[in-house]
């Protein structure tokens, strides 16, 4: 403590130490070893060398453009489906719940308590073509007698949907409920319809929560392979399957390297272009 | 028309919740199944023999024991870190705050995939054997910054009139940590350290690339899951799911109480006496 006392300016150095020391090594660095791996030439067996080959970016986005639009797109329609989804029922909770909303707000994020595989693995389950929902589905003619849900892009977009809604619902709810019922009276008083009220007031209230919760959707959707694999199949596939079969099957490191590199930098780039619109200080709250 | 204005919304979050639940209805549900082949796709009959033997698929025990040793140990580790760093970031000024800010929010807004495609390379590349140390470094690593949101919000509403109020009485800077800031403190270190052990428990994708051959429970699954699940993954999926709620429910009701503690009490803050304890050295 007397060391503390004496240098009372080193104390916040101190207590940031050891984090920013495991955070440098393990998160910085290992992203440097990525860069410097996307940059090498050779194969597994031979060996790699470093030979500042910029062509592994340009044949990854040739052969996988297809995978990366496909992420993205995918990420995209499961974001907008989420807030969709969950925007009105979030709505629900904070204003028309009561005294329950603790317990509807459990129910919410008890899909994550469910351990991710296996809640996955339990859409197998539902959209099974013997199950009760393609059943439905075939009878009423919306699908043909022998069409089915699973492996398709809608049931892998279904999947990331359900996989990450509480990531929306929950940011939405947090602005909805900070906001002050009495400006919804006022509005009201002022002769503004409950449309209006709603357009003018409640909207633009929430809008970060809508911010904060599409990044929390999307940028796990784009990266996600687990839906695709389970779900889909190659047809399916995002730069998530292509990544992870590169790095842990194929062993093609520094193309899979290349791959990631790829994919944070359009996330990065997305996410510079929607701070941009929305405004940065929305966007780190 | 009225009444179908009415309860439209109820009835949406109604159908929503449905939703929501149908999957966790399902995973319980075929816990109890009694499938006849290899599959556990479709409902067969009702046993309780999966939970009685619920370890008995080869592997399945062990890992599940792995990632509960992992869960606590990178937990109590990450939410220290975590808490001197939200101290620091609140409490302090010190140049390269916003460079310290950036470090902690990027891993949370960097995709899963890249974190633990990142770390694989740093192993091979400096030859570290992966195994149990390295998923506990790469937990570490990503349970950090949730700690510090989550201890960083309970800070900043934090009222150091306390803590002064502590120091004209006497204290000196450690009593006055140990004994007001650290018990005012300990929801929020508390609710962290429980989502960090959510995170660490449930991650597949980072364990995926930096487990070598350990075996966590959702790596377990996921091999499974390429040949036939047995219905003794939903038991311990069940059982996970059950013990996180009864939690989050206990959580609740000790807000509940804790709120209506202090409606009753509104002077409820540590009495003068309270702090100055002599130090029991």
């Amino acid at each position: 403590m007397s060391f503390l006392h004496r240098h009372k300016g080193a104390t916040p150095y101190l207590l940031l130490l050891p984090g920013i020391v495991w955070l440098v090594l393990f998160f910085v660095a290992p992203l440097g070893f990525l860069g410097y791996q996307s940059l090498q030439t050779g194969t597994f067996d031979t060996g790699y060398t470093f030979d500042w080959a910029f062509s592994n970016y340009v044949d990854a986005v040739r052969d996988y453009h297809e995978q990366l639009v496909r992420s993205f797109l995918y990420a995209g329609i499961a974001t907008i489906v989420a807030l969709l989804v969950s925007y009105p029922l979030v709505y629900w909770i904070a204003f028309r719940a009561g005294r329950w909303k603790n317990v509807f707000l459990i129910l919410i994020v008890a899909p994550l308590f469910v351990t991710y595989l296996v809640r996955t693995l339990a859409w197998l389950n539902i959209l099974a073509d013997e199950g009760p929902v393609v059943g439905l589905l075939r009878d009423v003619h919306i699908l043909g007698s022998d069409g089915r849900l699973l492996a398709t892009s809608f049931a892998v977009v279904a999947g990331i949907t359900y996989n990450f809604l509480p990531f929306m619902a929950l940011p939405l709810y947090v602005s909805l409920e900070q906001i002050d019922e009495r400006l919804l009276e006022a509005a009201e008083d002022l002769y503004a319809s409950k449309r209006q009220a709603f357009l003018r007031v409640t909207l633009p209230l929430s809008a970060p929560g809508i911010v904060a919760g599409t990044l929390l959707t999307f940028i796990p959707a784009a990266g996600d392979f687990i839906n695709a694999q389970l779900l889909g199949t190659p047809k399916q596939y995002m730069v998530g399957n292509v990544i992870q079969s590169k790095f842990l099957d194929v062993l093609d490191y520094p193309s899979a390297a290349a791959l990631s590199f790829i994919l944070m930098a359009l996330i990065l780039v997305g996410l510079i272009a929607y701070a941009r619109a929305v405004g940065t200080e929305r966007l780190t709250g | 028309m009225r009444w179908v204005k009415r309860h439209l919304l109820p009835a949406y979050a109604f159908l929503a919740f449905c939703y929501l639940l149908l999957p966790i209805a399902v995973v319980i549900a075929f816990s109890f199944n009694a499938p006849s082949g290899r599959f556990n796709y479709v409902w067969e009959g009702f046993t309780l023999d999966n939970w009685v033997n619920w370890d008995a698929p080869p592997g399945i025990q062990s890992a599940v024991v792995k990632s509960l040793e992992i869960g606590v140990i990178s937990t109590i580790v990450a939410t220290a870190l975590g808490t001197l760093l939200a101290l620091a970031i609140v409490r302090h000024q010190f140049r390269g705050r916003g460079a310290t800010n950036m470090l902690i929010f990027l891993p949370m807004s960097t995709p899963e995939i890249v974190l633990g495609a990142s770390l694989l390379t740093l192993f091979l590349n400096r030859q570290i054997v992966t195994g149990f140390g390295t998923i506990f470094i790469a937990h570490v690593m990503f349970i950090v910054s949730y700690v510090v949101v989550t201890v960083k919000a309970r800070l900043i509403d934090f009222d150091r009139h306390l803590e002064e109020a502590a120091m004209d009485l006497g204290a000196n800077e450690w009593v006055t940590f140990r004994k007001v800031t650290l018990p005012l403190l300990a929801p929020a270190i508390l609710s962290a350290a429980l989502l960090g052990f959510a995170l660490s428990i449930d991650d597949f994708v980072i364990t995926y690339f930096v487990s070598g051959p350990t075996q966590t429970f959702p790596l377990f699954v996921w091999g499974a899951a390429r040949v036939s699940v047995p219905p003794q993954v939903n038991v311990v999926a069940s059982a996970i799911f059950l013990v996180a709620i009864l939690v989050m429910i206990g959580n609740v009701l000790w807000g509940l109480r804790a709120r209506r503690a202090r409606e009753t009490m509104p002077h409820a803050v540590p009495l003068p006496e309270q702090l100055h304890q002599p130090e029991a050295a």
